[in-house]
């Protein structure tokens, strides 16, 4: 029992990084109705950006005070992704208003290429580390209810923690302000959007913003656990089972999908696992997706596509 | 045809109860070319304040094309736009919406995944003062603007009679509904000038007539001047003040609907040069 709590919870603290990703990914698709091929890029050049600023703070300050080193890091991060959202816009997307969401896909699938080598030119292709003094020593929880307890790492409870906050938060901000409705206006229509007076411009600024700053805290928590290295643009490959599971409009399904997803990986690897000779994990998230497909087009949680007729 | 015009006299009446005001927005010599086709050739007109000026014409006239002028969509090669006294200068479509110009689609764009009351509250984002960290925190004065602006948008459902269906996302209404969410989002926004693209296309007779009557409470109870669109001559002529008829990118009319109405080229557009 207490070994099934132990994969329940890793599986949980994965997807939770998962979703973290597919957050990403939901944001931009809701906000312009775009697909982001390049959000693992945006994570590795965030990931980069911090581990290269902070080492180099570090070394500046002379090795005296990790937060403040990591603190620079994270600004100095932060404002890289403010350059990046901002570029995307001023010279991609300008040229791109009204036009279909297959070319806007295509243009962000370019946009990736283009972020992962600018990014490991400017700040190296060496694998780096980032360190923001999470403990890394793992934690016996329930020894009470089990016999030897539960093996918890407590940087993935950070983690985890960390997205749960992000996630409320983008959740309120999507639905209930302002801005956030304008978000989904421009995501609906642009014609329509600027008709109300809302300026597309500045609104693809925020939201790139937005989804480079959830890039960021994702880099920021899978760098530091496995490394700042090219291989985290992968990352984003397994979080699209993710988003089309939950559905692509959905921030809560983002999160529902990379805990299912995370669970169902851990699960499956270690219980069906054996029986047909392991690598399950690879390829299970994939197939949970397209099940998912067959029956719900709209994801878990997607808006419900209304066709009339 | 002819007969159809006749009708609505009694509608007429309440129309010139209003008072019309100086003159807002002065078009001269508008010409707008896309490649080689001529949308608009040398057209001139002008919208007087509080009034119901129509344009009309046959399809493919340039009605649209003369409407995305006036919304700033389109750029004209020539001519110059006067909105209050200036001169305007080439601008972007959504600074339409600052200087209190809004308007509907001829082919409804409405955020179809979003609720009527979202619809509707996005025509209040120019109204919006606090700011993206205001409304990120969801603290005091985001929170209370939110609930203000809800009111108002609260009073244009009851306007527009479509309290029961505030929370169905639009995407699933039926087109004659749509149309009338696409105009509250429109008088959300508090405009000045209204620009109405075919708000009776499609629409049945029974439809028709609320619209006509939504049209007029506007101008009589906001004072909004409109500029309205329509393929359908019967139905404007009851309720403008004023009518501009466009042909091929010309303008072959232009005055009171019974002036147009005896114009032997507007007869012969829309009736054929054999009458």
């Amino acid at each position: 029992m207490a070994f099934f709590i132990e994969t329940l919870l890793g599986g949980l603290m994965s997807g939770m990084l998962y979703s973290l990703v597919a957050l990403g990914f939901v944001l931009i698709f809701k906000a312009s109705g775009v697909f982001n091929f390049a959000q693992g890029a945006m994570v590795l050049v965030a990931a980069l950006a911090m581990a290269r600023f902070s080492e180099w703070a570090n070394a500046a300050l002379g090795g005296d005070s990790l937060f403040l080193a990591n603190l620079i890091g994270i600004v100095g991060a932060g404002a890289v992704m403010f350059v990046v959202a901002w570029g995307i816009e001023r010279f991609v997307l300008r040229k791109l208003v009204n036009q279909e969401g297959a070319t806007l896909l295509m243009v962000t699938l370019g946009i990736a290429y283009v972020l992962e080598g600018l990014g490991q030119s400017f700040f190296g292709s060496e694998i780096y580390s980032i360190n923001v003094g999470m403990p890394k020593e793992p934690v016996i929880m329930f020894e009470g209810l089990f016999e030897g307890g539960v093996l918890i790492n407590k940087e993935d409870f950070i983690a985890a923690a960390l997205a749960a906050v992000l996630v409320g938060s983008l959740t309120v901000f999507f639905q209930k302000t302002a801005i956030g409705r304008a978000l989904r206006a421009v995501a609906d229509d642009h014609q329509a959007a600027q008709s109300v007076g809302i300026p597309l411009n500045k609104t693809w600024v925020v939201v790139w913003c937005v989804a480079g700053l959830v890039a960021l805290v994702a880099g920021i928590i899978w760098g530091s656990k496995l490394g700042v290295q090219f291989s985290l643009v992968t990352v984003a490959l397994r979080a699209l089972p993710v988003v089309i599971l939950g559905g692509l409009t959905s921030v809560p399904g983002a999160i529902v999908g990379g805990l299912i997803i995370g669970v169902g990986e851990k699960l499956s690897e270690v219980y069906i696992g054996p029986m047909v000779g392991g690598g399950i994990e690879i390829w299970f998230a994939y197939v949970m997706a397209l099940i998912v497909l067959l029956f719900r087009p709209q994801g878990l949680f997607g808006e419900k596509i209304i066709n009339r007729v | 045809m002819m007969n159809d015009i006749q009708h609505g006299d009694a509608v007429q009446a309440a129309v010139t109860g209003r008072k019309i005001g100086e003159v807002v927005l002065d078009l001269h010599n508008i010409s707008l070319r896309f490649g080689g086709v001529n949308a608009l050739t040398d057209i001139s007109f002008n919208v007087r304040e509080h009034e119901v000026r129509a344009i009309i014409g046959p399809n493919g006239a340039g009605k649209s094309s003369m409407l995305n002028v006036i919304n700033g969509v389109y750029h004209p090669q020539e001519g110059r736009i006067m909105f209050r006294g200036e001169e305007r200068k080439k601008m972007e479509p959504h600074m339409a919406a600052l200087q209190g110009i809004a308007r509907t689609f001829q082919n409804i764009a409405l955020f179809k995944g979003m609720s009527v009351l979202d619809n509707i509250m996005t025509g209040r984002n120019l109204k919006i003062k606090s700011n993206i960290f205001q409304q990120a925190l969801w603290i005091g004065p985001a929170l209370r603007e939110e609930i203000a602006h809800r009111e108002k948008v609260e009073e244009i459902i009851d306007f527009l009679e479509i309290q029961h269906i505030r929370k169905t996302p639009v995407g699933a209404l039926p087109y004659g509904l749509q149309k009338r969410v696409d105009l509250g989002r429109a008088l959300a926004m508090e405009p000045q000038i209204l620009l109405l693209d075919e708000p009776m296309a499609g629409m049945n007779v029974e439809e028709k007539q609320d619209m006509c009557r939504f049209v007029l409470d506007i101008s009589d109870q906001f004072g909004t001047t409109i500029v309205l669109i329509e393929h359908d001559m019967g139905v404007v002529m009851d309720i403008s003040d004023r009518v501009v008829v466009l042909d091929y990118g010309k303008k072959i009319g232009d005055g009171t609907p019974d002036e147009v109405r005896n114009n032997q080229d507007v007869i012969n557009a829309y009736l054929g040069s054999g009458h």
